[in-house]
C-alpha cells in the first residue's frame, strides 16, 4: 500500500528523519515506537505532506506521491491527530463531516453519498450520540473517537495515527485499538467502508499496546529505523534495554504468544 | 453546519432595507415617506422629476442621500465581511480588518496626498482616497513579503510584520501631520472615519474593489471552516492551505483598503458585527461571511444616520458613533455569552 524509501526530513538544517525505509502492506497495523525525540511525529508529518522531505520517496501503490496535491494525498491517507485545541463550537457531526473535505468543492456542500459516509463513520466509532453535541463539552476520549470517525469519513485506505491513546484511560485505550484492528482485519471480511482492509501506521508510546495490537513493530531511534518486524522479533530484552536505557524484562503472555514488557527499576 | 435555514438571511436583509430607507429619508432635510413613495413611483414610470413639489427632494435624494447610502452599504459590507474573514483566517477573536496594516498604510497615503497642493479637478477630489488605497495595498504587500517564510505564511509572522509595519507607517503619518499646514483638519476628520467626499464618485471608485474582494470571500466559507482546525490538520484534510491564506488576505485587504480610502477609518464594525452574528447564529463561515456582510451594512447605515442627526446641522464622523455605540453593546453581548462555547 505505502512504501517509504530512504526518507530524510527535518527542520532547517537539522535532519530528524535520517534515511527511513519500510513498507506498509494492505491490512497491516504497523506500530511505530521509540524514545521521545526519535522522530515519530515528524515521520507522520512528513508522510501526510505537512513537512516536505529533504530527500527520498514516498510511494502509494508503487507511484510517488511527492508531487500530489494535498487533496489527492488526503484521499489516500487520513491522519488521526491527538485531540488537542479542537475548535469548541463545532458539533460532532460538523467535525466528522470535515473528513469529506478532499472530495468537496469550494462551497463545501455535502452530497447524499458524503452524508451517508459521515453517518457510517459515526456508527463505526460509536459516536452517533455525539453528533449534536459541541466539541468543547466532550471528554478527551470522546474527542479522540470523533477524530477517528473523521479519518474514516475521509475514506482513505491508509490511516496515520499520532499517539491516539495518549490521553485515554485504560478502557478507552483498549477499545480504540480493538476498533482499529477491526478495521484492518474485519471479522466477516466487511468493515463497512469503501476500502475493506485499512492499513494503519500508529505511533504508540505504550510498548504493551504495541505488543498486543500490532502486526508489525518499527523501532525508531534517533531518526533511524533500528528494527522492523513482528512484535516478538522487535520487542526483545537486549534491544529495548539498550534503546530506552532502563533494564527491561520481556515475558510471554500465556495463550497469545505476544510479548509483555516490564521495565524494572535501575 | 447542518442547519441551512434561510431565516437569518431574511431577517438581516429586512433590517438592512429598513436602515437604507431611514438613511435616505433622514438628514438635515427630512424627506417624508409619502414623498419617497411618490419619487419611487415616478421613477418606475420612467418620468424624470415628477411633480414640481417633489423636485427639490429629488435633487437631494439623487445627489446626496442615495450615493451616501450606497457608499455606507458598501463600506459596512467591506468591513463586516473582511472582519469575519480575518477572524477566521487568524483564528483570533480580536482580529479586525485593520490588523495587518491596512488602516495605517491608508492613513499614510492619505496624509501624503493631503500634503500636496492640488489644482482643483476631478483628480484632486480623488487624489486622497486613491493615494490611501494604493498605500494600503502596498502596505499589505510589504507585510506579506516580510512575514513570508519560504513559500508559507505563518500567522504569527504575518501579525508581527503587520504590527511593525503599522507602527512605522503611523510614525511617518504623525511626522507628516506635524509638518503639514492647512489641510490638517481634513486629515483628522478622515482618520476619525468621516467621509470628506460626497456624490457618486467615491461609490463608483470603491465599487469594483469591494465587489471583487467580498465576492472572493463568499467562496471561502468552507475553507475557513476547515482552517479552524489549524493549518496542519487543514492540510491533512486536503485543503490547499497556502492558497486559501493568500486568497483571503488579498481579498479581505482589497475590500478594507477601498473602505478606508473612501470613508476613513471606521472602528469596531469589522470586529463587532461578526461577533454578534456568531453569538446569534453560530460560527459556520458559510453563513457567517454573508451575514456579516449584510450586518455590517446595516450597522454602518444606522450609525451614519445617528452621526448626521445628533449634532445637526454639523455632522459627526461616523467612526465616533460606531465606537461609542459598539463598544458597550459588544461588552454586554460578551458577558452574556461567557459561558457558551461560541468561539
Amino acid at each position: 500500500m505505502l512504501s517509504v524509501r530512504n526518507l530524510q526530513a527535518g527542520y532547517d538544517e537539522r535532519l530528524v528523519i535520517k534515511g527511513v525505509s519500510f513498507d506498509l502492506p494492505e491490512g497491516c497495523i504497523l506500530a511505530l515506537i521509540g524514545p521521545n525525540g526519535s522522530g515519530k511525529s515528524t515521520l507522520i508529518r512528513c508522510l501526510s505532506g505537512v513537512l516536505p522531505p529533504v530527500s527520498g520517496d514516498i510511494l502509494f501503490k508503487g507511484k510517488t506521491i511527492l508531487k500530489a496535491s494535498s487533496a489527492e494525498r488526503a484521499r489516500w491517507m487520513a491522519v488521526v491527530p491527538q485531540a488537542r485545541n479542537l475548535p469548541p463550537a463545532f458539533t460532532g457531526w460538523e467535525m466528522v463531516s470535515l473528513g469529506r473535505t478532499p472530495y468537496l468543492n469550494w462551497l463545501g456542500q455535502l452530497s447524499e453519498k458524503d452524508e451517508s459516509l459521515v453517518q457510517k463513520a459515526l456508527e463505526l466509532t460509536s459516536t452517533l450520540d455525539l453528533a449534536e453535541r459541541r466539541i468543547g463539552e466532550l471528554s478527551g476520549g470522546e474527542q479522540q473517537r470523533l477524530l477517528l470517525a473523521r479519518a474514516l469519513a475521509q475514506a482513505a485506505p491508509i490511516l496515520l495515527l499520532d499517539e491516539p491513546t495518549t490521553h485515554l484511560d485504560l478502557q478507552h485505550q483498549l477499545s480504540m485499538l480493538e476498533r482499529l484492528r477491526g478495521l484492518a482485519h474485519p471479522v466477516n471480511g466487511e468493515n463497512g467502508l469503501p476500502w475493506r482492509r485499512l492499513s494503519a501506521l500508529v505511533v504508540l508510546h505504550d510498548l504493551n499496546l504495541a505488543a498486543r495490537f500490532a502486526d508489525q513493530v518499527g523501532l525508531l531511534v534517533n531518526g533511524e529505523l533500528r528494527a522492523l518486524g513482528s512484535p516478538q522479533d522487535v520487542l526483545t530484552e537486549p534491544l529495548l534495554s539498550a534503546v530506552y536505557q532502563v533494564p527491561i524484562e520481556v515475558m510471554n503472555l500465556p495463550g497469545s504468544g505476544r510479548p509483555v514488557i516490564l521495565p524494572r527499576a535501575h | 453546519m447542518t442547519k441551512s435555514s434561510a431565516r437569518p438571511f431574511v431577517l438581516v436583509s429586512l433590517l438592512l432595507l429598513a436602515a437604507a430607507l431611514l438613511s435616505i429619508a433622514v438628514g438635515s432635510v427630512l424627506i417624508p415617506l409619502s414623498t419617497l413613495g411618490e419619487l419611487f413611483r415616478s421613477a418606475l414610470n420612467g418620468l424624470p422629476g415628477g411633480s414640481a413639489q417633489v423636485d427639490p427632494y429629488l435633487t437631494i435624494l439623487l445627489r446626496l442621500r442615495l450615493p451616501r447610502t450606497v457608499l455606507m452599504i458598501l463600506i459596512g459590507a467591506a468591513l463586516g465581511g473582511s472582519g469575519a474573514a480575518y477572524q477566521g483566517l487568524f483564528r483570533n477573536p480580536l482580529a479586525d480588518p485593520y490588523l495587518i496594516g491596512v488602516a495605517s498604510g491608508a492613513g499614510l497615503g492619505a496624509v501624503l496626498a493631503m500634503s500636496f497642493r492640488w489644482p482643483y479637478s476631478l483628480l484632486s477630489l480623488l487624489a486622497v482616497p486613491l493615494a490611501a488605497l494604493l498605500a494600503a495595498l502596498l502596505t499589505v504587500w510589504l507585510v506579506y513579503l516580510l512575514g513570508r517564510v519560504g513559500r508559507t505564511l505563518p500567522t504569527t509572522n504575518l501579525i508581527l510584520a503587520g504590527v511593525a509595519v503599522s507602527s512605522f507607517a503611523t510614525a511617518l503619518t504623525s511626522f507628516l501631520m506635524i509638518n503639514a499646514t492647512g489641510e490638517l483638519r481634513r486629515a483628522i476628520v478622515w482618520l476619525l472615519g468621516g467621509s470628506t467626499l460626497s456624490g457618486w464618485q467615491p461609490v463608483l471608485a470603491a465599487l469594483p474593489f469591494i465587489t471583487v474582494g467580498l465576492g472572493t470571500l463568499l467562496f471561502m466559507g468552507h475553507a475557513l471552516n476547515v482552517l479552524q482546525l489549524g493549518d496542519e490538520q487543514a492540510q491533512q484534510l486536503g485543503l490547499p492551505v497556502q492558497r486559501v491564506r493568500r486568497l483571503v488576505v488579498v481579498a479581505a485587504s482589497m475590500a478594507t483598503a477601498a473602505a478606508v480610502a473612501f470613508a476613513g477609518i471606521i472602528g469596531f464594525v469589522g470586529l463587532m458585527v461578526p461577533h454578534i452574528i456568531r453569538l446569534v447564529w453560530g460560527g459556520d463561515y458559510r453563513r457567517l461571511l454573508p451575514l456579516s456582510i449584510l450586518g455590517g451594512s446595516t450597522f454602518l447605515l444606522l450609525a451614519d444616520v445617528v452621526a448626521r442627526v445628533v449634532m445637526a446641522p454639523q455632522e459627526l464622523p461616523v467612526g465616533v458613533i460606531t465606537a461609542m455605540a459598539g463598544a458597550p453593546f459588544f461588552l454586554w453581548l460578551l458577558r452574556r455569552a461567557r459561558q457558551q462555547n461560541y468561539w
